[in-house]
């Protein structure tokens, strides 16, 4: 009878399925817990709306600055490489180029700025309570994304405007691919993003490095000129860049000037796979003790 | 019973000093040899790679094994450093073990996050979505507890203001209320960190009782042993990382009040501490005794304390005057005083000469209420010059057992709890004329 006891009791305490949570020191490498993410939604939502609601309070124009941003980075690309450049455009009108390549970059680069400094902005927040840290950056993702909407919409309403007045433009079916441009550029961003994020968290000054950075980085790729405007031998060196095929392709769809390969498009979308398992791999990694190092 | 929390062999190790191994160059020269197999090349010869520099690291845990059973309160003991609000930062996934493992039933939850993640901008009903997701409610449960939160807030008439408009009393109202209501089953509250008023502090400490007479498990960190023994029934205490006590509350206080765990009571400034502005006054230490004259971090109320203020004249220094600020931990000043306050004393120390000195003084018993107090240090000549200031050399625990009133378990209000002499007449019946 003792024995009996004995056997029932600890595989009644010791029943796995008993604990919801089992804290162990080191995760396995592709212990992501993604599933965890998903079961926190209502959090990335909510960090979405706030960003996005609380950016622009107290500004007298509100969200209209969603807006006047891409027009008057246009407006002045125009003005310096256009005019006074006199850089080309692949005869196109001058400021819809600009503007499709800013639009398009801006996502890319916030992406990557916002998400860079993850760690760093809510150490404090972090310090205090556990919810999946890449909440954090999957939100910037999104409400950078709504952002990309209404400008995307602008430069599409612009396009109108110019096509109605007779310019040279010729949206195609490759606009039928903005989605994966989209993806391409959100995955690009986030990895890139949380890699140094989580890079910061040890080497501060890779914070000053990337506001630094995206800006070079926007000039070896072809948002203010073609690819067409680059001397031959320099284009191997310009394709190396995973964002040139993106803006080019962007371009190429809806304006319907600039080169498309497909073959460029799916070199992007592999070092976007690279870029970003490697990114979550070590943002998951950092995540369990970066508050020990911050 | 069943087990909510099981902890085995857990221990947490952290690095000191500087955080990395040196340069980016460095570390991605150390990986790039790990991963090729090779030895770590920024070691020096002969030197052994023991994961990294030892003299660098400390154990804030060390191999702490125990379990809670389901609706117990259990307390957690020991002075600064010893683990306390570590072993919360693992069990609350702040931070991850080093190894160890940790299993848990049911939701952890602190009242340390209260207000975590709150944002000026946004309105009292859109924190409260925020918050409360923060701490992990769906935005259902939100809905369904919107209600009762606002009303245990008190706020409803501000619920669409941005918070940043609210009073300090409103905004940690709000806070407290999204916290309060999520019924986690295993609460921890650190005392130790926590911040607020009087009356916030009263608040969290009745919302842990509600918690534990609901069946859920609380663990509660505090330097106060007479919360400690009023709230919970069992008690564990570490010292340097780890484990050396786990019995019933009044026992695990005794031991822990009668070792040597408690004495921190002493500070001593270092070279390098000094300011170059404070000579020719160089502080050496501080201390405070208890009634047995031992050097202690927690005394008693019912007892006199002994402060002693140990410092070194290299020049005489005229109309000197060495004092005390003592102040509640939450910043309320109790008293200030000097070593010549008294006239007769101001004239014989008119002129101090060189060499070292000694400033003693008795805070006498039945004077201070319960509670955490800061000492503060200050060496001026009144009008000439500040020489030496540390408004928070050191800071200690007063525990009120045996204190007037203590048959009563409440809390004492007020910053000192004297000894007064009462009379009770009875002045017997009144009759109308």
């Amino acid at each position: 009878m003792a024995d009996f006891d004995h056997q029932a009791l600890p595989q009644l305490v010791n029943n796995p399925q008993d604990w919801s949570l089992v804290i162990r020191p080191q995760r396995g490498l592709f212990d992501l817990r993604l599933g965890e993410l998903w079961s926190y939604r209502d959090l990335v939502w909510l960090f979405v709306r706030r960003d996005f609601v609380s950016v622009y309070k107290q500004t007298i124009l509100g969200p209209l600055w969603y807006l006047i941003q891409p027009v008057l980075t246009s407006i002045i690309f125009t003005v310096i490489f256009g005019r006074i450049a006199r850089l080309s455009t692949d005869g196109l009108p001058q400021f819809l180029f600009y503007m499709s390549g800013t639009v398009v970059w801006t996502y890319f680069a916030d992406c990557l700025t916002k998400t860079s400094n993850t760690f760093i902005t809510n150490a404090q927040l972090f310090g205090k309570v556990y919810f999946p840290r890449l909440a954090v950056p999957v939100s910037i993702l999104i409400s950078n994304l709504i952002a990309f909407s209404i400008q995307f919409l602008l430069f599409l309403g612009f396009m109108l405007y110019f096509w109605l007045n007779g310019a040279n433009v010729e949206p195609n079916l490759w606009v039928l691919f903005t989605p994966v441009l989209i993806v391409l550029m959100a995955g690009l961003g986030l990895g890139f993003g949380i890699i140094v994020s989580s890079l910061t968290t040890r080497y501060r000054d890779l914070r000053f490095l990337v506001t630094f950075g995206v800006q070079l980085w926007m000039f070896v790729t072809p948002v203010i000129y073609p690819v067409s405007a680059i001397p031959e031998r320099l284009r191997p060196l310009i394709a190396l860049n995973p964002l040139t095929p993106i803006v080019e392709t962007f371009r190429y769809a809806y304006l319907g000037s600039g080169t498309v390969n497909g073959l460029n498009l799916l070199y992007s979308a592999g070092v976007m796979l690279v870029v970003l398992v490697a990114g979550v791999l070590l943002f998951n990694r950092i995540e369990a003790t970066f508050m020990d190092t911050v | 019973m069943t087990i909510t929390i099981r902890i085995e062999g857990l221990s947490k190790e952290y690095r000191l000093g500087q955080i990395s191994g040196g340069t980016l160059r460095e570390d991605l020269n150390r990986w790039w040899a790990r991963a090729r197999g090779r030895p770590d090349p920024t070691l020096k010869i002969g030197q052994e790679n023991h994961g990294n520099r030892q003299g660098e690291r400390i154990w804030a845990l060390r191999d702490i094994t125990f379990e809670v059973e389901q609706g117990k309160v259990l307390g957690i003991i020991g002075r600064n450093g010893a683990g306390k609000s570590t072993l919360l930062k693992i069990l609350s996934r702040i931070t991850a073990p080093t190894s160890g493992e940790v299993k848990i039933k049911g939701r952890v939850a602190s009242l340390l996050e209260v207000g975590t993640g709150f944002h000026p901008e946004l309105t009292g009903r859109e924190n409260i979505y925020l918050n409360g997701a923060i701490l992990g409610m769906s935005q259902r449960e939100i809905d369904q507890k919107f209600d009762e939160i606002v009303g245990f807030s008190e706020v409803q008439q501000f619920i669409d203001t941005p918070v940043k408009r609210y009073s300090s009393g409103m905004y940690v109202r709000l806070a407290f209320a999204v916290a309060a209501h999520l019924e986690p089953e295993i609460l921890v509250v650190d005392e130790v960190l926590a911040v607020g008023d009087a009356e916030f502090q009263r608040k969290c400490l009745g919302k842990m009782s509600d918690v534990a007479r609901s069946g859920r498990t609380v663990l509660f960190v505090s330097h106060n042993m007479s919360a400690v023994a009023r709230l919970t029934e069992e008690t564990i205490v570490l010292n340097e990382g780890r484990l050396v006590l786990y019995d019933q509350t009044p026992r695990a206080i005794d031991y822990y009040m009668s070792s040597g765990f408690a004495q921190l009571g002493e500070r001593r400034w270092q070279a390098g501490e000094i300011p170059a502005s404070a000579a020719p006054f160089r502080p050496l230490q501080l201390r405070l005794c208890n009634a047995r004259g031992q050097v202690s971090e927690s005394v008693r109320s019912t007892e006199p304390l002994l402060i002693e203020f140990h410092y070194r004249l290299d020049a005489p220094i005229t109309g000197l005057r060495v004092g005390l600020y003592l102040q509640t931990a939450r910043g309320e000043t109790v008293l200030t005083s000097f070593d010549t306050d008294d006239a007769a004393q101001f004239e014989t120390y008119r002129n101090r000469q060189a060499g070292e000195y000694v400033s003693r003084c008795e805070i006498p018993a039945d004077f201070l209420n319960e509670g955490r107090y800061v000492l503060g240090v200050n060496a001026s000549s009144y009008r000439v010059r500040r020489y030496f200031q540390d408004e928070q050399a050191l800071s200690f625990n007063v525990d009120a057992t045996g204190a007037p009133g203590s048959q009563w378990t409440e809390a004492r209000l007020g910053l000192v709890r004297p000894r007064l002499s009462w009379e009770i007449a009875n002045q017997g019946v009144r009759s109308d004329a």
